[in-house]
């Protein structure tokens, strides 16, 4: 991947036909030259050049303000039509402009006729265009709807077309015998091209959906097919009053036509054609669409149009993620469960084989098979393919059906009538709008050897999951968890509890629902843990926590951690209270959607003035919260201070904790207010699991002096290595641990790492990391990290991420901390809480809405995108025609320009890193805050520093 | 071990140190080696063994140069008093229960008759009465200015002591700049400054920190290049123990504090202590050892109790760790310039400083050092 050393969006983007080099845009008016090289055999997008037209002194900056870029088939020269009306014409690589072949709008004015020239007809460029078969002759299009074919060679207009209405955008028919020009008013015009009449008329013009008014074209394609009748796609156009706010693509073929309809602002898009630029007719195979939140690909040649399926680039974040779970070493019986049961969700898909080639993919195969699962907004769990460079959605699994939600599911399906005008079609999977906040996921916990699934979400509902290949219709069973007891005087003022849906319910092949548990009050489940061979699920809220028995269907114990004093707990989400966190939060969403309204509201507006509108109003706001001096208040926390009761961690073990002769499983549980609790556990054995109730009793609580929340608990055996998974022993993938010597406690707190002897609980050794550093554990887990020399040498250690996004390792059983790395910046409050380690020192967070960056820890361990396009060929042009054909359209694709609004428009399948817009988003609101530019370039080599990057997408096909 | 027992006299070569130890009417005679003194357990079990009273536990007490009685109960006041000693190290031993924890202390040593006849004849009091200096286990520790001789008068290192106080510690801190003289001249850096004082709170009550101060250190961490939710954490982090160094907004007051402690300098025998944690390695173990650092446990919904520590080696003296651990930071027992302690002192030896004018000078030396 490329970065740019400027901290600026990137405008536009153009390949250099056959020449593996692009040239991108800035939203600063300055041009790149990147080219693709080879270093140590792996392809790397290197800056070459870069380049700021001047215009002559004194001069308006609109003069040389870029609104076109034409890469020329030549590869040497470079057209771009500025805001002035000119078109400069700049030499490759070195950038040299050539001043004596500018396109001046005086010197198109001298060569047209005098009933042109009196109207303003120029102003600024709107389309630059290759003939498609002469390379001496070039469309100009202006904005005031003036479109003329200028003779390079000869320096002289051969033709022009003058439209009534503001000029969009133009495209050439594949043998240049016809132009189609879109406008504002949504209307596209054909114009034959002859130089015999001095001023022709178009040959048709029509709305495709007038009568009433309706919004620009903003691009349009004209595609000749072998079978004669043409493809019309084109961008927009749609009714302004009723379906203006729509974000449409129309395809129209032989009689059909149908408005994809994109649930985010379409950036642009291109048509795959026929390579051969030989052929005679264009022959469109796919539409590929970037969205401003995904990219989409449209089958043209099956009925019906279907999407393909992304093989990366998956829109991760098409409900908002809000939790993440990650699996390592999934054993293959379950890996292929997962797969055939995903299978069977993606029939709606094309079977056309992903059309767009980038190159090879050099990274080795994954050496295991690991499963990143997200917990989404809207119920859902998405089951990730995490074992090598890409992100690939494997599964995805609803808890929606459990429960009465307002929204029938069947309706929606239903809604779009055969008739419908327009004939808008829904595509793309990004969906941000949740019918029910309550949904939201919030915990997972997944046993990967016997396929039971815990997921809790944000009303105190906890649901045990199991893996079933066929589908079935069953009842779930209801339970509730009163966490509150005897507790009185207290009133939820929160949201109410999800209604289940009475009676049997049909699951699709998958992970089917079985126990429904639903805390009272229903607060937001705060930790879970899942002991597939106890057969046990415990889970916590603000209140307490609760152990239940998914075995026999019965609740064990409830636990209530409440303080007496604590009365803001039971306020629940209307709490006045609000936590840095979510105020940030709150206050990095208000921003965006100030945002995204601006931009709606103004979607065909001069780019600059947007974007620079939009920024001025986000400093100024900025400045008015600093108004007010930050202040923070320095007191000991007290055991009266709220929240004490939330439970941050839960965690079973078998250990020793009553005393030194006898082990137990036992189930330890850590508050926010620092205490630990301890329940000793008796699980009646196998044969008698059905019939012997399982009993728990509380055998100790510590009260950490310091009260800091406590974050990980974690029993280390015998030999200091902590106790391996539930079944891990079982199934011969972990040593059994060493039940001779002394086990210990190992107690994380945010502020303080504390080793305890078990099982009298004596104080061993601590590490003070607050009280040194002032950072604080945001995160923690025990990783093995092998050794990339021994195969079988590994040691266990703590990775740590702390409120300042560094990673730590903190070595085990001594607490010495060994490394440290910036990763995450200390203000990416959403990046740090998204943080999970996986069991072998890597990590993934979330380095926009859409995107995991994953980093390594190990030496061992390394995933990062290793990727060779074949320049030797692509340099040779006969490559280029045939394999790389995409690369040329969606080179082409960018020609064309349109409005463009500051957003990050790489799509382009070289890439290793493909950057959804949202960072870009992101980005600026960042650079904003801190109030300087460039300090992204320096967070972004940091991170190098730690890991190698991976976005959802990365990767080559 | 290098107990060299070699009783009575004859210690006259070098590197070795003679010891007379005193236990009721019983002298002792015996010698130890200078450079290698041993640890203070050692020293107290060889006491216990000259005397023959090997399970009486007693108070061991020495005469200092200016023939003051100082507690030994620690390693660190045990290697002061062998350091000091010249030629002949005296020792004091009481036993505990009968102990006369007012003998410690200043002069006591000197007036030693005076004492005496004060205990025979209770009538015979001087019209002002005896400072009693209680044992340290007796001490309460409290919020204090500390490591004045250290430190650049400019800075300040106050030391908030929560412990045992129902104030909260109440202030507030904020990010500002200060100017700073730098190889390229005078530049502006960003800062930690302390911005508000609850009343009543900690903070304002002791009078050691005000508003506009400059935050340099929390307990002994440089705060430069830390944010201010760092600094922040590491204050609530270190909340029942906190050192700040700050430099006062008011340096003037400053000034003024110096001369006063060098005035009230009569405590200040040990200033030079070498043992004492500086503070600016954030290796300072021994400190957190008090009781901030006892979590407490409850087992099978018992009585609560602190947590024992788990690695100590199991030993007999346990009554002098006891003391050792309820101690701070094994001074000699005093907490250098804390005000609530030391202004009676300073008070009530002013009359003696007349009557003994070599160690007064001595001492005035001592505080000149000080306020420099």
């Amino acid at each position: 991947m490329g970065l740019h050393h400027e901290n600026n969006a990137v405008v536009q983007i153009h390949f250099l036909p056959g020449q593996c080099q692009l040239v991108t845009l800035l939203d600063d008016n300055s041009l790149h030259l990147w080219s693709l090289k080879v270093k140590g055999g792996v392809s790397e997008l290197q800056e070459d050049e870069c380049f700021t037209l001047r215009g002559p002194p004194g001069a308006a900056p609109s003069a040389t303000q870029i609104t076109v870029v034409l890469p020329h088939s030549s590869c040497q020269l470079l057209y771009l039509g500025t805001e002035s009306g000119s078109v400069f014409v700049v030499q490759l690589p070195a950038f040299r402009v050539l001043e004596d072949r500018t396109i001046s709008s005086d010197a198109v004015l001298q060569r047209l006729p005098e009933e042109v020239c009196h109207r303003r007809a120029f102003e600024m460029v709107e389309a630059l265009q290759e003939h498609p078969r002469d390379p001496n002759q070039i469309l100009v299009g202006y904005s005031r709807g003036l479109v003329v074919i200028w003779d390079l060679q000869g320096s002289c207009v051969l033709c022009h077309f003058l439209s009534s209405q503001q000029l969009e955008n133009v495209c050439w028919q594949r043998d240049g015998h016809l132009i189609v020009s879109c406008h504002s008013d949504g209307s596209y015009c054909q114009w034959p091209v002859s130089s015999d009449t001095l001023q022709p008329e178009p040959l048709r013009s029509c709305v495709p959906y007038g009568p009433f008014p309706c919004k620009a074209i903003t691009k349009i394609f004209w595609l000749t097919t072998k079978q004669g009748l043409p493809f019309t796609i084109f961008q927009g156009g749609m009714p302004r009053a009723s379906y203006g706010d729509r974000h449409c693509i129309s395809v129209v073929h032989n009689g059909q036509q149908t408005a994809f309809d994109f649930t985010s602002r379409v950036i642009d898009f291109t048509v795959l054609i026929e390579a051969n630029p030989e052929a005679a007719f264009d022959d469109p195979y796919a539409l590929v669409v970037l969205a401003e939140e995904e990219l989409v690909v449209i089958d043209l040649q099956t009925a019906g149009w279907p999407p393909v399926q992304p093989p990366y680039l998956a829109s991760l974040h098409c409900s908002a993620i809000t939790c993440s779970h990650h699996v390592s070493n999934i054993p293959l019986k379950l890996w292929e469960r997962i797969i055939a049961a995903g299978s069977r969700q993606n029939t709606h898909f094309s079977t056309m084989e992903w059309p767009i080639d980038g190159g090879t993919s050099l990274a080795p195969a994954p050496p295991q098979r690991d499963l990143l699962l997200t917990g989404h907004e809207d119920g859902t769990v998405r089951f990730w393919d995490a074992s090598g460079v890409c992100l690939r959605l494997l599964y995805k699994l609803s808890t929606v059906r459990v429960f009465l939600t307002d929204t029938d599911p069947n309706e929606s399906l239903n809604a779009q009538g055969e008739d419908e005008w327009p004939p808008l079609h829904k595509v793309g999977s990004f969906d941000p709008y949740s019918d029910d906040p309550r949904l939201g996921i919030q915990k997972i916990f997944l046993c990967k050897y016997s396929g039971y699934l815990a997921v809790a979400g944000t009303a105190g509902q906890v649901l045990v999951l199991e893996l079933n290949d066929e589908e079935a219709e069953h009842a779930v069973e209801q339970v509730e968890a009163d966490l509150l007891q005897d507790q009185e005087g207290y009133r939820w003022k929160g949201h109410e509890r999800l209604c289940a849906r009475p009676g049997p319910v049909h699951f699709e092949p998958g992970f089917q629902p079985f126990v429904l548990v639903q805390c009272q009050p229903p607060a937001v489940v705060t930790s879970l843990a899942l002991h597939s061979e106890w057969r046990l699920v415990a889970f916590g809220t603000s209140h307490g926590f609760g152990l239940f028995d998914h075995q026999q269907r019965r609740q064990v114990f409830v636990k209530c951690t409440l303080h007496p004093n604590d009365q803001l707990a039971l306020e629940g989400p209307l709490s006045r209270v609000k936590s840095l966190k979510k105020s940030l939060r709150q206050s990095f969403r208000r921003i965006r959607r100030s945002r995204v309204s601006s931009r709606k509201r103004r979607p065909a507006g001069p780019p600059g003035e947007v974007q620079e509108g939009s920024s001025r109003a986000e400093r100024t706001g900025l400045q008015n919260m600093e108004l007010a001096p930050v202040q923070r208040k320095i007191e000991a926390r007290s055991a009266e201070d709220s929240f004490t009761g939330f439970v941050r961690t839960l965690y079973f073990a078998d250990t020793y904790l009553r005393d030194s002769s006898r082990h137990c499983p036992s189930l330890w549980a850590g508050t926010n207010g620092g205490t630990v609790y301890a329940f000793a556990l008796r699980v009646p054995p196998a044969e008698r699991r059905m019939d012997e109730p399982v009993r728990a009793e509380q055998a100790k609580e510590i009260q950490l002096m310091h009260r800091a929340p406590v974050v990980g608990i974690l029993v280390l055996d015998g030999h200091s290595v902590p106790l391996p998974e539930p079944l891990e022993v079982a199934h011969d993938l972990s040593k059994s641990p060493d039940m001779q010597g002394s086990h210990q406690l190992l107690v994380v707190s945010e502020e303080q790492f504390k080793v305890f002897t078990l099982p009298k609980v004596s104080a061993r050794l601590k590490l003070k990391l607050t009280a040194l550093e002032g950072s604080r554990v945001r995160r923690v887990s025990a990783a093995r990290f092998g050794s990339c020399r021994a195969e079988d040498y590994g040691e266990h250690h703590l990775a740590v991420l702390t409120n300042l996004g560094d990673i730590q390792v903190v070595s085990l059983p001594l607490l010495k901390p060994q490394v440290r790395y910036s990763c995450i910046r200390r203000e990416d409050v959403s990046g740090i809480a998204s943080c999970v380690f996986t069991k072998y020192g890597q990590g993934f967070y979330l380095i926009s809405p859409s995107e995991f960056e994953r980093f390594s820890l190990s030496t061992k361990w390394l995933v990062e995108p290793r990727c060779l396009v074949d320049s030797a060929e692509t340099k040779n042009h006969s490559r280029l025609r045939d394999k790389s054909g995409p690369e040329k359209a969606l080179g082409r694709a960018r020609n064309s320009g349109s409005q463009s609004d500051g957003e990050e428009r790489r799509s382009s399948p070289m890439m290793e890193h493909a950057l959804l817009n949202d960072e870009s988003v992101l980005k600026e609101i960042q650079s904003t805050l801190e109030g300087g530019r460039g300090s992204c370039g320096d967070w972004r080599s940091q991170r190098v520093a730690v890991g190698y990057g991976l976005s959802n997408g990365g990767g080559c096909s | 071990m290098n107990r060299s027992h070699r009783h009575g006299a004859g210690s006259g070569c070098l590197g070795t140190m003679e010891v007379k130890s005193k236990f009721g009417a019983e002298f002792r005679r015996f010698s130890l080696e200078r450079s290698k003194p041993g640890k203070f357990e050692e020293f107290y079990g060889l006491l216990q063994h000259v005397h023959k009273i090997p399970n009486v536990d007693v108070l061991v007490g020495y005469a200092d140069i200016h023939g003051d009685l100082l507690p030994i109960n620690n390693d660190d006041n045990y290697h002061k008093a062998v350091s000091t000693a010249n030629p002949l190290l005296r020792i004091f031993i009481q036993k505990k229960e009968e102990a006369d924890y007012s003998a410690f202390g200043t002069d006591t040593l000197i007036k030693k008759k005076n004492v005496l006849t004060n205990v025979l004849r209770p009538d015979n009091h001087r019209k002002k009465p005896h400072i009693v200096i209680s044992m340290p286990q007796d001490f309460r520790p409290v919020s204090s200015i500390i490591d004045v001789d250290i430190l650049p008068e400019t800075h300040r290192r106050v030391r908030l002591y929560k412990y045992g106080t129902e104030k909260p510690l109440g202030f507030y801190i904020r990010d500002g700049s200060s100017v700073r003289v730098t190889p390229h001249g005078l530049e502006k850096v960003p800062g930690i400054f302390i911005s508000r004082l609850v009343p009543g709170g900690l903070a304002q009550s002791t009078g050691l920190l005000a508003v506009n101060d400059e935050v340099l250190e929390v307990n002994g961490i440089e705060v430069s290049g830390k944010s201010l939710d760092q600094v922040t954490d590491m204050m609530i982090a270190n909340s029942r123990n906190l050192i700040i160094t700050v430099r006062p907004a008011n340096q003037r007051n400053n000034v003024i504090r110096n001369s006063r402690t060098s005035g009230s300098s009569g405590q200040s025998t040990d200033n030079s202590l070498p043992g004492y944690p500086q503070q600016i390695e954030p290796s300072f173990e021994p400190e957190d050892e008090d009781s901030d650092e006892d979590d407490i446990v409850i087992e099978d919904n018992g009585v609560p109790q602190q947590i024992p520590k788990a690695v100590r080696n199991t030993e007999s003296l346990e009554s002098l760790t006891q003391i050792e651990l309820s101690f701070e930071s094994g001074q000699n027992g005093f907490i250098p310039s804390s005000e609530v302690s030391l202004a009676p002192l300073a008070s009530g030896t002013n009359t003696e400083f007349e009557t003994h004018a070599p160690d007064q000078k001595l001492l005035e030396e001592d505080g000149t050092i000080i306020t420099l």
